[in-house]
């Protein structure tokens, strides 16, 4: 559509919805470096937060508990979320709609409805709370957005190379692991991205699910600002926010690499 | 024509190892985890919803409706009331505001920059969604960033935090990229052909807008929409951090019912059934009406 105006609403708009998205983000920014502890006027240039945060013993264990569930549950996840994706795009049987339906379960049940569940399933099994219960219940909605990236990328691909695989004399597992899963290892990694993030950010299934044993990042945050505005934790969200600037350029990266990929089989 | 394959393995070796690696590896290790973890608990809270009366380390009584009934008293319609307000106001407000974004980034962005543009308007969903409410609480507490703005101005300070206004704004600020990125996809789609044909027709822009392009982006306006209203509808942590007392929603509810004080399992879990029926009737809604594969692009 050409539009040569000069400047439209909509380009002037949506240049405010930057704005309104960014906001935020900048305020943490430069509240991060600022010597005051409650006005939001500024009171000069300081690093006293980022040096509070990096001897806050309890928020880095905090960090280390987080990365440890998102690590583990996405290394599981993957595995697992890669297998169901293929098995449902491969094999027919009895009840296959309901199992797929129930893979997209936690894609759209609310988290607090999810972490209710799974906290009285725990309690009536009489199996203790701790870091492991947290994995085992963040591993349900990682291995289900794994699967959902991974049967978007399976569903692009050409079955007849599998097959070629196999008429040339490849086993069926020597074709799933050299020539299926390095073609969908695109999907997978970014699978693995999107879930660790969401691992990283869950805070309802882990504080259902956490007992005394364990104390993630997010608990950690919420129980820190839900009495007020904390500048060490404006500290943490740049170097957070840092953080997941790199792992959406990863993100990017692993998207282009796929798309390059598929386009010179 | 036939290719000689190399050594060809038995045909009946590779059917026998084809259903080692059939349905039951490929989908029992996930399916397992499912079931453990997703359907029996659902099974469980649905179980105790409908024992009244149900708390934490009480004997309980027999199966009834109590816990539902519970939930029509006032001050719990109230809070699912709220609860559809904060879903459906948002949800207009993601709408109007996405809109002339998804619109300007497929049609009118330059060809070069459109994917990176897209990308940088989604960025902040990367962050986390704690951190993010949290810098709405800073900016519009009291002493915050707004009014000291406001003040500069000349203008009235404003109250906002612990207000559904805060919820509003924080919900809208959360869930705008998801809403702008199922519109695009939509709008990318769109056939430009058309309104160069409305035009050559006699059609005024707005009147080509009104009548091509919104029409063939329904699908995508409704399927945006029953996202950022069922995201919105379930969320606990925008009202807890920007909504104070006054902003109970169903969420923050159910959340009291097993982390609070009140430990009424059986209430918090028949809440539960409550929230997870009414995303399931969007969500069918949705199956109906809706633009599946702008969905399951996202």
């Amino acid at each position: 559509m050409p539009a040569p105006r000069s400047i439209t609403w909509p380009s002037f708009f949506t240049a405010l919805m930057y704005a309104f998205m960014y906001f935020p983000i900048i305020v943490l920014g430069v509240y991060s470096f600022n010597d005051s502890r409650y006005s939001a006027s500024w009171e000069g240039f300081s690093l006293r937060w980022y040096r509070a945060l990096f001897s806050d013993r309890r928020l880095l264990s905090a960090l280390q508990d987080s990365l440890t569930i998102a690590i583990v549950a996405v290394a599981i996840s993957a595995v697992l979320g890669t297998l169901m994706a293929i098995g449902l795009a491969r094999h027919r049987f009895r009840g296959k709609g309901l199992y797929r339906g129930v893979s997209y379960l936690p894609l759209i049940v609310p988290d607090i409805a999810i972490a209710v569940a799974t906290l009285v399933f725990l309690v009536s099994v009489a199996i203790p709370l701790s870091l492991g219960t947290i994995i085992a219940a963040h591993m349900v909605f990682c291995l289900a957005y794994i699967a959902v990236v991974v049967a978007s990328r399976l569903q692009r691909l050409d079955p007849n190379l599998e097959e070629a695989a196999l008429d040339l004399g490849a086993t069926p597992t020597q074709a799933l692991l050299k020539v299926l899963i390095p073609q969908l290892a695109p999907g997978i990694l970014a699978g693995c991205l999107l879930a660790f993030v969401l691992s990283m950010d869950d805070l309802l299934i882990s504080s259902f699910t956490a007992g005394g044993g364990a104390n993630p990042l997010p608990i950690e945050i919420f129980s820190r600002v839900r009495t007020g505005v904390k500048p060490d934790i404006n500290a943490l969200s740049v170097v957070l926010i840092l953080g997941s600037a790199l792992l959406a350029g990863l993100a990017e990266y692993v998207r282009y690499w796929g798309d390059r990929r598929r386009q010179t089989p | 024509m036939t290719p000689a394959p190399s050594p060809p393995r038995p045909w009946a070796d590779r059917f026998a190892t084809r259903r080692w690696l059939g349905p039951v590896v490929l989908l029992g290790p996930a399916g397992v985890w499912l079931l453990l973890l997703l359907v029996l608990p659902t099974l469980l809270i649905l179980e105790i919803s409908l024992v009244p009366g149900l708390r934490l380390g009480q004997p309980s009584g027999g199966y009834g409706l109590g816990n539902y009934l519970q939930i029509l008293q006032p001050v719990y319609l109230r809070v699912i009331g709220r609860s559809l307000a904060f879903a459906v106001g948002s949800t207009v407000l993601c709408l109007l505001m996405g809109f002339p974004v998804a619109y300007w980034l497929a049609l009118m962005s330059p060809q070069r920059w459109r994917n990176l543009l897209l990308v940088g308007f989604i960025l902040p969903l990367w962050t986390s969604s704690l951190l993010r409410a949290y810098a709405w609480a800073a900016i519009l507490r009291p002493s915050g960033v707004l009014n000291t703005m406001l003040t500069t101005l000349g203008l009235p300070a404003q109250n906002w935090l612990n207000t559904p206004t805060a919820v509003f704004i924080g919900l809208t600020y959360s869930f705008l990229p998801y809403m702008v990125l199922i519109l695009y996809a939509s709008l990318e789609k769109l056939d430009t052909r058309l309104l160069e044909a409305a035009a050559d027709l006699g059609a005024t822009p707005s009147q080509g807008f009104w009548q091509v392009t919104v029409p063939q982006t329904l699908p995508g306006i409704a399927a945006g929409c029953l996202l950022v209203f069922i995201s919105t509808l379930g969320d606990f942590v925008v009202p807890t951090l920007l909504g104070g007392a006054s902003s109970m929603n169903i969420s923050r509810l159910i959340y009291n019912q097993f982390l609070g004080p009140t430990r009424a399992w059986g209430f918090g879990s028949a809440l539960s059934m409550v929230l997870i029926l009414a995303v399931s009737l969007a969500i069918a809604l949705l199956l109906r009406y809706g633009d599946k594969s702008s969905v399951s692009e996202t």
